[in-house]
């Protein structure tokens, strides 16, 4: 099952390489990694998506936590949350595809923002699912390069990841 | 007080209390070597290789309890560690490892010496550090020392450029009292109610097993385990980590278990309906093929370590805290109820051991034209009346050694149980002579294992360091020979130790006493004449059965209750 993992850390040198190596030397799978700053700069703020079964799941959760530059973690599956992730793709887009590919980023809520005569730059943002629908319905000879933030993901309500 | 970094460096491992450490020079720790020079508190135990180094604090921390020290130098000081500090890892021992980095400008550059040290060793530590100014040498050494002996121990490496030891470029030195981490808080304690449920579980039992590991070991629990098996009498297993954190003379004592496990341990293992593990990690070689491990029991797991729950094996009742205060808490418990397991049960569980023991799975065929390995530790445990430390290196001879030499003290069997690590044997022991100079010290290892740090022969010189040495000499590499035997239809591939150096002679050179003994009716004679020469290092040289296999051994793929029993037992009982 998917899991979105969200850890807060010290915001210190080689703190993400010290996450990124637990997931490779134990054989864990990334899906998706993002990391930045937090309001607090002491505090970076980091999000990944993994799979696997509920034990191994529950192995990474156990695995992060031991390592001493995470701070505090959350398992957002777990709970109410918002997922968001942001992509640039950019597409073909000549004669009568040209129109066609503004409705369809109209439809998904997504803007248009580099124009050549041949070619659309499309921002959007919204969950996995989301963009995974614009790509294919956009379809994979149209697209000239996709490039993707990967997942970040909040709490719903009062709930947060804090230190403390 | 303003100090220069190369002082501060100093001053803080006397702030730890550091008695020795153990090191080898190079460019990027000249100025700390000039800082050592003037001064006589921290005492430098200068090796012959930077992997000695490690093995010989480590060793040095087993036997004592305290964290050792090691300091090489950038680049190839700090590879030739990375074995040594892997060794350490995998074992849980608290060690602080001190690696000169190049000048902080140069970072980064393909300098002379350089390499990313944080990078190669973040695998294999609990945690490093690079240090990043001046001004925060000291706190850095602090923490270094906390996380490496809090929580589960481990190894912790401090990287330091070398311009932040320049003499003469100062800060003010503070070594702080206390030492706080938002992201670190080790458990302590183990959750009460988890504890009480674990206590009704363990009292309810039919057929009961403690299941004891290194963390009893690590966490100087000996006393409070003994005092729980003896209140419960239930039998005791340990692992080849655990040994004599509870005796291993007492006849609640049922053997190591596991590969090399005894007959009647292993079968205790597959028949319990209540396994009681404190300080184990359930690790492969413990626990046979995972699908057949205690197929009947409710498990209890005690570990500080919350990782090491429910990672390989899915335990009932996990119990994360320092296994010492956990232990007390039980006992307590079960002082303050009448509630005891069914006498008759645990009578007719008893019987069923003691009917397994009766195989007797650690016979061997004696011999007196050639002389059984297992014989020499035996003759070992005599000669040393069982109270040595004894350290080993990795293969056959290590089984022999947990086999045939009972520890009845914690923190007196010195090996390297997960990496494995060949070479360990030697270096290991000059650290725990070092810090028993009175003790007898002794190292159990083989003609392959010992030439991987034999260098550490002039260590021991240097500082008159009277290790005995064991070598039982089968001419192969044991280990690898008895699986060729067993599982390649006898293709010795490269097994075989050919071209060996002459080992009296070569210890002769180094200025020690050699002797070589091929005569079964000699070994008692020899021990005794070695261990009679208390302030000299003497390499015996066992010529031993080549032929010679570890039993009782459990396969790949196979259970507990699968044991291959030793062929002149003239059964296998699978």
């Amino acid at each position: 099952m998917r899991h979105v993992i969200s850890v807060l850390l010290e915001n210190e040198s080689g703190a993400l390489s010290r996450v990124a190596g637990l997931f490779s030397a134990r054989g864990y799978n990334i899906e998706s990694l993002t990391v930045a700053p937090t309001n607090d700069p002491t505090l970076s703020r980091l999000t990944v998506v993994t799979s696997g079964t509920e034990r191994v799941v529950e192995q990474i959760i156990k695995q992060l936590n031991k390592l001493v530059d995470v701070v505090r973690l959350t398992d957002l599956t777990e709970t109410q949350y918002i997922e968001r992730e942001i992509m640039l793709i950019k597409v073909r887009a000549v004669e009568g595809l040209r129109e066609e590919l503004k409705r369809l980023s109209d439809i998904f809520k997504s803007r248009i923002i580099d124009v050549t005569d041949s070619s659309y730059i499309i921002e959007m943002t919204g969950d996995a699912t989301k963009l995974n629908a614009f790509m294919h319905a956009v379809g994979e000879e149209q697209i000239i390069e996709v490039v993707r933030s990967g997942a970040t993901g909040i709490a719903r309500g009062e709930k947060s990841l804090k230190v403390g | 007080m303003e100090l220069s970094g190369g002082d501060i460096l100093i001053e803080s491992l006397k702030e730890e209390d550091v008695e020795f450490i153990f090191g080898y020079p190079g460019g990027a720790v000249l100025h700390i070597y000039d800082a050592l020079y003037s001064q006589n508190s921290v005492k430098h135990i200068l090796v012959r290789h930077e992997q000695g180094a490690t093995h010989a604090a480590d060793g040095y921390a087993r036997a004592t309890g305290k964290p050792g020290v090691v300091l090489v130098t950038s680049g190839p000081g700090a590879t030739n560690a990375v074995t040594g500090i892997a060794t350490a890892f995998m074992d849980s021992i608290p060690m602080v490892i001190i690696t000169g980095q190049v000048q902080s400008r140069f970072i980064g550059s393909d300098a002379f010496q350089e390499v990313d040290c944080v990078g190669i060793t973040r695998p294999c530590v609990k945690h490093n550090f690079l240090v990043d100014s001046l001004e925060n040498m000291a706190s850095t050494i602090r923490k270094a020392f906390y996380v490496a002996t809090t929580g589960r121990p481990g190894p912790v490496v401090v990287d330091i450029p070398k311009d932040f030891t320049t003499p003469g470029v100062t800060t003010r030195f503070d070594y702080p009292k206390e030492v706080k981490m938002r992201s670190y808080n080790p458990a302590t304690s183990g959750h009460p109610g988890q504890i009480r449920k674990a206590v009704d579980l363990i009292l309810s039992a039919r057929r009961p097993m403690i299941y004891s590991g290194g963390g009893s070991v690590l966490g100087n629990a000996a006393s409070s385990l003994t005092k729980f098996a003896k209140l419960l009498n239930y039998p005791v297993t340990q692992t080849l980590m655990g040994l004599g954190a509870f005796p291993g003379t007492d006849e609640q004592n049922v053997g190591m278990l596991g590969m090399h496990g005894t007959y009647e341990a292993n079968m205790a293992m597959h028949e319990c309906d209540v396994l009681i593990a404190i300080g184990a990690r359930f690790d492969d070689r413990v626990t046979g093929e995972i699908d057949r491990f205690c197929p009947h029991a409710k498990i209890v797991h005690i570990d500080v370590d919350p990782a090491s729950i429910s990672k390989n094996v899915v335990v009932d009742v996990p119990i994360v805290g320092d296994v010492s205060k956990v232990l007390d808490v039980m006992n307590s418990m079960i002082e303050e109820t009448d509630k005891r397991a069914n006498p008759t049960d645990l009578n007719e569980w008893w019987s069923q051991i003691k009917r397994w023991a009766s195989t007797d799975c650690l016979a061997y065929e004696a011999s007196d034209s050639v002389i059984k390995p297992q014989y020499v530790v035996e003759e070992l445990w005599k000669a040393t009346k069982g109270d040595a430390y004894i350290t080993s290196d990795v293969g056959q001879h290590q089984m022999w050694a947990a086999q045939y030499y009972p520890f009845d003290k914690p923190r007196r069997w010195i090996n390297s149980g997960g990496l494995g690590t060949m070479g360990f044997g030697l270096p290991s022991a000059l650290g725990v002579q070092l810090a028993f100079p009175d003790e007898i010290v002794a190292c159990i290892t083989g003609e392959a294992s010992i030439q991987m740090c034999i260098q550490e022969l002039s260590t021991c010189m240097q500082y008159g360091l009277p290790v005995k040495i064991i070598n039982l000499n089968n001419r192969y590499m044991g280990m690898v020979r008895q699986w060729q035997e067993f599982s390649y239809e006898k293709r010795y591939s490269h097994s075989y130790m050919d071209a060996l150096p002459d080992f009296v002679k070569l210890t002769e050179s180094y200025g020690h006493v050699g002797m070589q003994i091929d005569k079964p009716g000699d070994v008692t004679g020899a021990l005794e004449e070695a261990f009679a020469m208390k302030d000299r290092l003497v390499f015996m040289d066992f010529i031993t059965d080549q032929s010679e296999n570890v039993y009782p051994m459990i396969e790949a793929g196979k259970g507990h209750h699968e044991m291959r029993l030793h062929p002149a037992q003239g059964r296998e009982l699978a």
